[in-house]
């Protein structure tokens, strides 16, 4: 039992959190209350917007996998900088970080620089025939891009809180580098990388801005949910509002099933 | 303990002080004192906010710094966007003294609200194919929009100049073949600098601004899709006798002039 039930909290604490918590709970509130419930029905059994779900749930799935695969190794890495000089740790934090305060609009003009027919590395792969913009490997590119951070930091702090003193046990008693990183690393950190992957899913589901300017908007091919979700706006608000409630509601189904189950302490 | 509730209390209410003075304001109370032309003959003051269409970007902002030399004491506040998304902010209470949109349809969104006091058409724009400098991609007419391996921007047809697109490109009966839909004009002019798209259709006062990194292929059929341009000083502005005064100089010579210079046509 926390040492802290039972004592009571501070009026003004409760206030500002009743404030902080008001803030972030009665937007969404009032977006359910404006909902075209009549309509439903209707919106949401339209193409475009079967469309758009699918292509979103497709590449947000398959950005995390790419989080997954190339994050974890970065926190790793991020975990083991602390005993780096300062200036290379700093530099390595602060590049994570980036994607994380960037406009993602300022991202996608980013990768566009990279990546675009005109890029430094786009240039050559295009004379190859491998143009990336406008194809669906922008949308997971760029969702990858906005996303990763979340799951880096998520790892790198389960790692960090980790009791590291196991995987100097397990090779001390012999288990190889492979062995020790399937074994244990991954183990210790398994609870930091769901939680991580959800919030990577979560994020790159709900990526806009970086995938208009990179990956563009075509029905099918680039228009996720939430740049049809923009779109629609200016033409039928009450679709736009419908495309956004699915948004949410596959967010928070997302986010309740695997924190129930992987994060301690968060589903008791 | 007394002292810290109350300490408790002053917090809140400056914070829900704070808030409610963040709100924009959407009611219709607001909306409906404000009469606009009321006052022509008095100098306008304060701040004039115009929404426009993202085609009307140097236009206006080169007559805005006119009209902030004639009215000194008026600052010129534009917000630039797709006619469409615009229309909506306004509808919703974004706080707007006057709408020039690039369509007759999205003026109608305000106007059906009963926000639109007075449209006037003060402008008229065609349509053109731009290309990246030098023309990479060999594009010489319509037909081309069609050609797969090119990488083709288009507006979607929510934004007037898809609109626009739309019914020029059904009235030459050509299939086109988009590799995006762009919310507003400049999005697709942006696509075509940078030299990601191929070839996309926009206006011809687009063309013209964006200057030597873009060139334009004059359509022969462009008459089949012409845009019309109306603005409207917004009921319940907050200015009305600078909306007027704003209206006044973009129907008289001076706003004649720069849009002419600009590329677009006479109403």
């Amino acid at each position: 039992m926390s040492p802290d039930r039972g004592r009571a909290l501070s009026p003004l604490i409760l206030v500002l959190a009743g404030v902080a918590l008001a803030l972030l709970v009665l937007p969404l509130v009032a977006l359910l209350i404006r909902a075209p419930w009549g309509d439903m029905g209707r919106l949401l059994t339209s193409p475009a917007v079967g469309q758009a779900l699918l292509l979103s749930v497709v590449t947000a799935t398959i950005a995390t996998g790419l989080c997954l695969v190339f994050g974890i190794p970065l926190a790793i890495l991020l975990a083991r900088a602390e005993h780096w000089p300062v200036l290379p740790r700093r530099l390595l934090r602060v590049a994570v970080t980036i994607p994380l305060v960037l406009p993602p609009v300022i991202g996608g003009i980013a990768l566009l620089m990279l990546l675009g027919r005109r890029g430094l590395l786009g240039s050559v792969l295009a004379e190859l025939g491998w143009g990336i913009t406008f194809t669906t490997g922008a949308v997971v590119l760029a969702q990858t891009f906005v996303s990763l951070p979340f799951l880096v930091f998520a790892v790198e702090g389960a790692l960090r809180t980790a009791d590291r003193r196991v995987e100097l046990a397990a090779a001390t008693l012999g288990a190889s580098r492979g062995q020790v990183f399937r074994l244990i690393t991954l183990r210790l950190v398994a609870p930091g990388v769901a939680a991580g992957a959800v919030l990577c899913f979560t994020r790159a589901l709900g990526e806009f801005g970086a995938t208009i300017t990179f990956a563009g908007s075509l029905p099918g091919v680039t228009r996720t949910l939430p740049i049809a979700s923009y779109l629609a706006l200016q033409s039928e608000p009450g679709q736009a509002i419908a495309l956004a409630i699915i948004l949410l509601v596959v967010s928070v189904v997302v986010l309740l099933a695997l924190r129930d189950r992987w994060m301690p302490g968060v589903g008791r | 303990m007394t002292l810290r509730r109350g300490r408790a209390a002053l917090a809140a209410a400056a914070l829900l002080i704070a808030l409610v003075g963040c709100a924009p304001q959407t009611d219709a109370g607001a909306r409906d004192s404000g009469t606009t032309g009321a006052r022509p003959a008095a100098e306008p003051s304060g701040t004039l906010t115009v929404f426009a269409a993202a085609s009307l970007t140097e236009t206006f902002d080169a007559l805005a710094e006119e009209f902030e030399r004639q009215h000194p004491s008026v600052e010129v506040v534009v917000n630039y966007g797709g006619s469409a998304a615009l229309a909506q902010q306004i509808v919703s209470g974004a706080p707007a003294d006057v709408f020039a949109a690039a369509s007759e349809a999205t003026m109608q969104t305000v106007a059906d609200e009963g926000l639109a006091a007075d449209p006037v058409i003060f402008a008229t724009n065609t349509l053109e194919l731009v290309v990246p400098a030098g023309n990479p991609g060999a594009v010489a007419g319509l037909s081309d929009l069609a050609r797969p391996e090119l990488v083709i921007a288009l507006c979607d047809p929510v934004a007037p100049c898809g609109a626009a697109a739309e019914k020029l490109l059904v009235a030459v009966e050509i299939a086109a073949a988009p590799d995006t839909l762009e919310e507003d004009v400049k999005a697709v002019v942006t696509k075509v600098r940078l030299g990601e798209a191929d070839a996309g259709l926009v206006y011809v006062t687009d063309v013209r601004a964006a200057g030597d990194d873009v060139e334009g292929i004059a359509i022969a059929e462009s008459a089949e899709a012409v845009n019309v341009y109306p603005a409207s000083p917004i009921v319940g502005s907050s200015n009305p006798g600078a909306a007027v005064a704003w209206i006044a100089m973009l129907t008289g010579l001076e706003g004649r002039k720069v849009l002419a210079e600009a590329g677009f046509g006479e109403p």
